[in-house]
């Protein structure tokens, strides 16, 4: 592995990775009382090494627990890791002056799921997306407000809407209010912390073109957190995939998705619905739960429910190793178990019929919208 | 179909033009809607929030509170009418004949009693058997959605189990009283995807086992394509296209649901971007008088605002309340 000379060069070229981190881990340990038995931290990252190129969109995909949200706010310095040290730009953010690290908070940015949640309900929409460029920029009262109706006109809102309140908008509208008060402070690099799932499947398009939109004008780098498959086919070039606090695979997105070489990603695929009621099949399913990040188990952490496990994976565990080209996999039998098909997805030939009325939907749209 | 005696083919549950109002409000948030379940089938019930998809079904469990007033010219479950049931009999309904998965295992189960007293409760109640025969029982049921280590489970409280595992104990809890029909709000929508593939895959083989009817009511068209046999498609409350799952991913004619189709995107190799419906579904205070998706078609014209369109059977058993469909004869293919 190359990364830790690359993060001794202290001068950021354009081709080395615009974020990266190396060996992070980040474990998290409950206060004990005086009389309680001290619980075992749990164990939310774990010793992962992974660069986001420049321009790219990378997806940490995972399911509940596998540590890809704890990843992110690591990577974004909201959580300072246990171990191990992100690097933004050549400089490491662990000893950064707090001024280089205010800069440093305006380049990298975040949207976060439940859009709900996170605006604050007091807070008018001119001030919540105001707020980062009375922060970061030295703008006066009429200058801010110039640049909040320009930001609400791009993400799709009109700029009356300043003047209203959390409260008053829908799910897909507030995220929109999200992406605009991350833009605000002009980031490099976004992070979205599953932006899409808490959204209604026509509102979740919406916002899946919007941020593809974004990226194109402004030249970002997005880093996509998800549980949704097919979103992260949609969005990514590039996907790493974790299970319990590590990485177990990373690889382009369409080779992933076509010849997955980890069993926990063949498994994943595996699970996604058909897309066509012709296509159904009985097929592998994954058995049990993922075990606790507290105790993790030992050697390969899959091989509590990998169909593939051997005495091997118990004892030691797999480095995340290059496989083929530029992709990369923790599993000791990857080769073998690459070949066992068990992850081939199926994609439907959609109906005549159909493909003719979603054209015609699309273009009728696209003439409405213009009209 | 297989070939079978009138009788058997009779729904299991069948209603007619069902609608709820909540007090106060300006519009019906169910508005007409007619749809049944024949024995051993799963009708999907597919819509978007707002769609009254649940609220449908808590109408027909009779779980909605007073605020809301629910009508239906007719509904029947198997040989008795259900809306507008006796609060007594509907007791004796409710958890046996009917049944019900919620959504979220950890708010849908009482966090004070164990896994094994909770699905007791219900095997007590309508089975009329003894404790000890209904933990039994409860055992039985927690082996059937194959929980591991059943017998340990028993005594276990609802926060001792993961996702996955309390919605297994909801399954189990649904089945216990071997209902006619189960009705599923989003019962994998909190799940992650290989669990959520487990519990498909579960159900499946325990309606296989069973011939227990289900209404599944979701938004996530995979999963209607993974287990439905009907789906029935909703918008603003109201029914917008109806008929076998095959029909409507291979001949969708409402443009809600040809929209709907094109914003999921493909876990197949990326095809640019992604169809989206514009705008967003009416509050009940602007509910149009016409086609309540006419705000957002793209097809719409006058005569879309002016009155609501009947829903039509286009091919048999295959419906779709849209005067525009089909599209390429009323728009000609050249677009």
């Amino acid at each position: 592995m190359t990364l830790p000379e690359a993060s001794l060069n202290p001068a950021p070229g354009l081709q080395g990775p615009i974020l990266q981190s190396i060996a992070v881990s980040k474990h998290f340990s409950s206060e004990t009382g005086l009389l309680q038995r001290k619980k075992p931290p749990v164990q939310a990252v774990n010793n992962v090494s992974l660069a986001v190129r420049r321009g790219e969109t990378l997806a940490l995909v995972g399911e509940s627990g596998s540590g890809k949200s704890t990843l992110g706010r690591v990577l974004l310095n909201l959580l300072a890791p246990t171990a191990g040290d992100v690097i933004y730009e050549g400089r490491n953010l662990g000893n950064l002056s707090p001024q280089a690290l205010r800069q440093v908070r305006r380049d990298l940015q975040i949207i976060f799921q439940d859009p709900f949640a996170s605006l604050n309900p007091r807070m008018s929409v001119e001030a919540i997306v105001g707020e980062p460029i009375w922060l970061h920029r030295d703008t006066n009262r009429s200058a801010r407000q110039d640049q909040v109706a320009e930001l609400l006109r791009t993400v799709g809102l009109a700029p009356e809407h300043g003047s209203r309140y959390p409260h008053e908008f829908s799910g897909g509208q507030r995220q929109r209010i999200g992406i605009a008060r991350a833009l605000a402070s002009e980031p490099r690099l976004i992070l979205g912390d599953e932006p899409v799932s808490a959204l209604d499947v026509s509102v979740q398009a919406q916002v899946v073109n919007l941020l593809e939109d974004l990226k194109h004008q402004f030249g970002l780098t997005l880093v996509i957190v998800a549980h949704g498959l097919a979103v992260i086919r949609h969005m990514s070039d590039r996907v790493a995939v974790m299970y319990l606090g590590e990485i177990v695979e990373l690889a382009p997105v369409d080779a992933l998705f076509e010849t997955p070489f980890h069993p926990y990603t063949q498994a994943l695929m595996a699970a996604i619905p058909v897309s066509h009621p012709d296509l159904r099949h009985s097929r592998p399913v994954l058995g049990g739960d993922m075990p606790s990040p507290s105790n993790p188990p030992s050697g390969c952490r899959f091989h509590t429910r990998c169909p593939h496990a051997r005495p091997l994976c118990r004892e030691v565990k797999p480095p995340l190793g290059t496989a083929e080209g530029e992709r990369q996999v923790a599993c000791h039998y990857w080769r073998e178990v690459a070949n066992a098909g068990a992850g081939s997805l199926r994609v439907p030939t959609p109906s005549a019929a159909y493909s003719q009325r979603l054209n015609l939907f699309e273009s009728y749209q696209a003439l409405s919208l213009e009209g | 179909m297989s070939l079978q005696n009138p009788e058997s083919r009779q729904p299991v549950l069948s209603v007619d033009n069902l609608t709820v109002r909540f007090n106060g409000a300006p519009a019906n948030v169910v508005d007409g809607v007619s749809f049944s379940v024949q024995a051993g089938k799963t009708l999907a019930i597919v819509g978007e929030s707002g769609c009254g998809k649940s609220v449908t079904s808590m109408a027909l469990m009779g779980l909605l509170p007073a605020t809301a007033t629910v009508t239906a010219s007719a509904s029947r479950l198997l040989d008795e009418p259900l809306l507008g049931m006796p609060a007594e009999r509907l007791l004796d309904v409710r958890g046996n004949r009917m049944a019900m998965i919620f959504q979220e295992p950890m708010t849908s189960l009482n966090p004070v009693f164990t896994i094994g007293e909770q699905i007791a409760e219900s095997v007590m109640r309508h089975q009329g058997l003894a404790r000890k025969a209904a933990m039994q029982r409860a055992l039985q049921m927690l082996e059937h959605v194959r929980v591991p280590d059943a017998r340990q489970r028993l005594d276990a409280y609802p926060h001792e189990l993961s996702g996955g595992m309390r919605q297994r104990v909801m399954i189990a809890m649904a089945l216990a009283n071997d209902p006619k029909l189960i009705i599923a709000d989003e019962p994998t929508t909190a799940l992650d995807v290989t669990i959520q593939a487990q519990i498909l895959a579960l159900v499946s083989a325990l309606q296989a086992q069973t011939g227990t009817s289900m209404i599944l009511i979701t938004h996530d068209l995979g999963v209607v394509a993974e287990v439905a046999d009907e789906v029935m498609v909703m918008y603003a409350g109201q029914v917008v296209e109806s008929g076998s799952v095959k029909t409507l991913f291979d001949d969708p004619q409402h443009p809600y649901t040809i929209g709907l189709m094109g914003s999921m995107p493909s876990i197949g190799p990326r095809q640019g971007r992604l169809a989206t419906i514009n705008g967003r579904v009416p509050t009940p205070a602007e509910m149009p008088s016409g086609c309540r998706f006419a705000g957002r078609c793209p097809f719409a014209i006058s005569a879309c605002r002016e009155a609501r369109p009947a829903l039509l059977e286009v091919t048999e058993g295959h419906f779709a309340a849209c005067i525009r469909a089909p599209l390429e004869q009323h728009l000609g293919a050249s677009a």
